[in-house]
């Protein structure tokens, strides 16, 4: 079966425009995301705003694709973060076993016994809100989570046959865990990273919505839903747009890791 | 008896852990936490900074602040609210019920309905079913349940104006009303959950039709119904009772963010304010007990899951 699954080659391209809308909004978006027209205030969709102003008179549109911008670029940086420092400790700990193992893998319990959301409130009430401080949260709560997720494969990488070669060769560890057995995990990495990027993107809207992300007048998708929220029955459209693009936002990056997984794993190949 | 004794030592493992943790939490505050706790109130004066250091014991060595502290939670002292000077326990047992209730309502909700639906979704393999099912059950994963319940609410004022079901009731002072008000906020939380635990029943229900016994169990002439419920389900609820227990973490975390949306009067909005008004030890003991609570779940979980697997409970 050589033809690319057609659900994959739409996920792509769907995480791709995403990319391409949050790494590009200054060109994109058709007005200033902070101009404000106290004559167009609250309104629906039009020819001049496809999704209508909100209770400033500022564009809709140019806010969610500026707000996209910030909770896809707040989200990748913790991810990303938290993917380096938990996919390390996770390698260390099942490259070197016995204490090294233990210790590690008990503070990544730790951390991992509090609620994700909870924890994240937690670390952003010691810093103060701001995008800062909840890639920080964001960072902090996905670190064990990725120890654990590298830590159970990679055990299994250990044992085999060509990590025995490496080592009877005289291969440094360093040499061995990054050069032999990091490569072999890069599916597993993708699949996860991608799946927690998209809760990352609910945590973060989440932290916002709370008042504790990106501060106003700053756009954030989560912001933009909770000022929405107060004048829902006079102009619901802020609300219900911003709400939708963090829907999509997640919804592709979360259907990406799904599908690649079923791609990359032979087992599940063979049921579509 | 000694599965029971290595989940009581990882139990206590993880409880320390998170005692220092939240204990850490003022004390790695960036600058003089002190200050800035007085700050949200008052002027800041260097005899203010003084006392209240004193009050919540920080001019102590550190060790002996955490033992002190420690000693005080597992006698059931959290400490003093920074501005109402009430008990952090009262604080929070008046705020717990409606956080408890919401939980578990989701809960039910989801993992109830989830059992069916994955059922179902196991039978409609295949069929071009996949696909859809595929592409709702991830989106029912990703709906941020806040928005949802914002959405439902506007729905439901434009077509129902006369519902109440913002805040909420205490169940004994009016039940109706209490559990009315409660479904739609554990509707919305429940529905990450339900996708997320019918997508798990659905395919450790097809792994669990692939087995030998199932085609034994054909093959001796059993009904297909008593195949798929007595002899696949048993079997495919295994992983999904673990499951439920890591769930309730994320449901305790939403439900903070649902309660803002629907005025619950729960540990959320307690957190939340105590966090505006940088009520520090209030912050603490909130996340502390939250983390206790669920930690115990996991806990209970983990033995119930060697009463129903008897493998777990000969092999470990």
């Amino acid at each position: 079966m050589n033809r690319i699954p057609r659900l994959l080659l739409v996920s792509v391209t769907a995480v791709a425009l995403m990319i391409a809308l949050a790494v590009f909004a200054p060109l994109i978006a058709p007005y200033d995301p902070l101009a404000q027209s106290i004559l167009a205030r609250m309104k629906g969709p039009s020819t001049a705003h496809w999704l209508g102003t909100d209770q400033f008179g500022r564009d809709l549109l140019s806010r969610i694709i500026h707000g996209l911008r910030a909770s896809f670029g707040i989200s990748a940086i913790a991810v990303s973060v938290a993917l380096v420092i938990g996919g390390t400790l996770g390698l260390l700990a099942a490259y070197y076993r016995g204490w090294t193992d233990r210790i590690l893998m008990r503070c990544m319990d730790v951390i991992f016994a509090f609620p994700v959301m909870l924890l994240a409130i937690g670390v952003i009430a010691m810093l103060g809100p701001g995008p800062g401080p909840t890639a920080i949260a964001i960072a902090v709560v996905y670190t064990p989570i990725f120890a654990r997720l590298i830590r159970g494969p990679a055990l299994v990488l250990c044992e085999s046959d060509f990590v025995t070669s490496a080592r009877c060769i005289g291969a440094s560890d360093m040499r061995i865990l990054f050069i032999h057995i990091l490569p072999n995990l890069a599916s597993v990495i993708v699949v996860q990273t991608s799946l927690l990027l998209s809760a990352a993107i609910l945590v973060e809207a989440s932290l916002s919505f709370l008042g504790l992300g990106t501060q106003p007048p700053a756009p954030s998708l989560g912001t933009m839903l909770a000022e929405g929220r107060n004048f829902l029955l006079l102009s619901p459209w802020s609300a219900v747009f911003s709400g939708l693009a963090i829907l999509i936002l997640a919804f592709t990056l979360n259907l990406l890791g799904d599908v690649v997984r079923d791609t990359l794993d032979p087992r599940l190949r063979g049921e579509q | 008896m000694r599965l029971l004794r290595d989940r009581l030592i990882d139990l206590l493992v993880v409880l320390f852990g998170v005692s220092v943790i939240t204990f850490l939490m003022i004390r790695l505050i960036p600058g003089d936490a002190v200050a800035i706790m007085l700050g949200a109130n008052t002027e800041v004066t260097p005899d203010r900074v003084a006392d209240l250091r004193a009050r919540i014991g920080l001019d102590q060595p550190i060790l002996r602040q955490y033992i002190s502290w420690l000693g005080g939670v597992l006698t059931g002292d959290l400490g003093v609210s920074l501005w109402t000077r009430r008990p952090v326990t009262a604080e929070i047992s008046a705020h717990v019920w409606p956080t408890v209730q919401l939980t578990l309502l989701a809960l039910v909700m989801g993992a109830g309905l989830a059992v069916p639906l994955g059922v179902l979704m196991a039978r409609l393999r295949g069929q071009g079913w996949d696909m859809v099912l595929r592409v709702t059950t991830v989106a029912g994963l990703t709906i941020p349940s806040f928005w949802l319940g914002i959405m439902l609410i506007l729905l439901l004022t434009t077509f129902l104006p006369d519902l109440q079901m913002l805040g909420y009731v205490p169940f004994l002072q009016d039940p109706l009303g209490n559990i009315t008000r409660l479904l739609l906020p554990a509707f919305a939380l429940s529905l990450p959950i339900l996708a997320n635990l019918a997508r798990l029943v659905r395919s450790a229900m097809l792994e669990a039709l692939s087995q030998d016994y199932i085609r034994t169990a054909r093959a001796k002439g059993v009904p297909e119904r008593a195949i798929l419920y007595r002899h696949a389900l048993r079997n495919a609820l295994i992983p999904f009772v673990t499951s439920v227990g890591i769930m309730t973490g994320y449901l305790l975390g939403g439900a903070i963010v649902v309660e803002q949306v629907f005025a619950i009067p729960g540990l959320g909005r307690l957190i939340l304010g105590a966090i505006a008004e940088r009520n520090y030890p209030l912050v603490q003991a909130t996340i502390l007990v939250i983390t206790c609570g669920f930690v115990f779940v996991n806990f209970v979980v983990d033995l119930l899951y060697a009463v129903i697997d008897p493998r777990v409970r000969q092999g470990a």
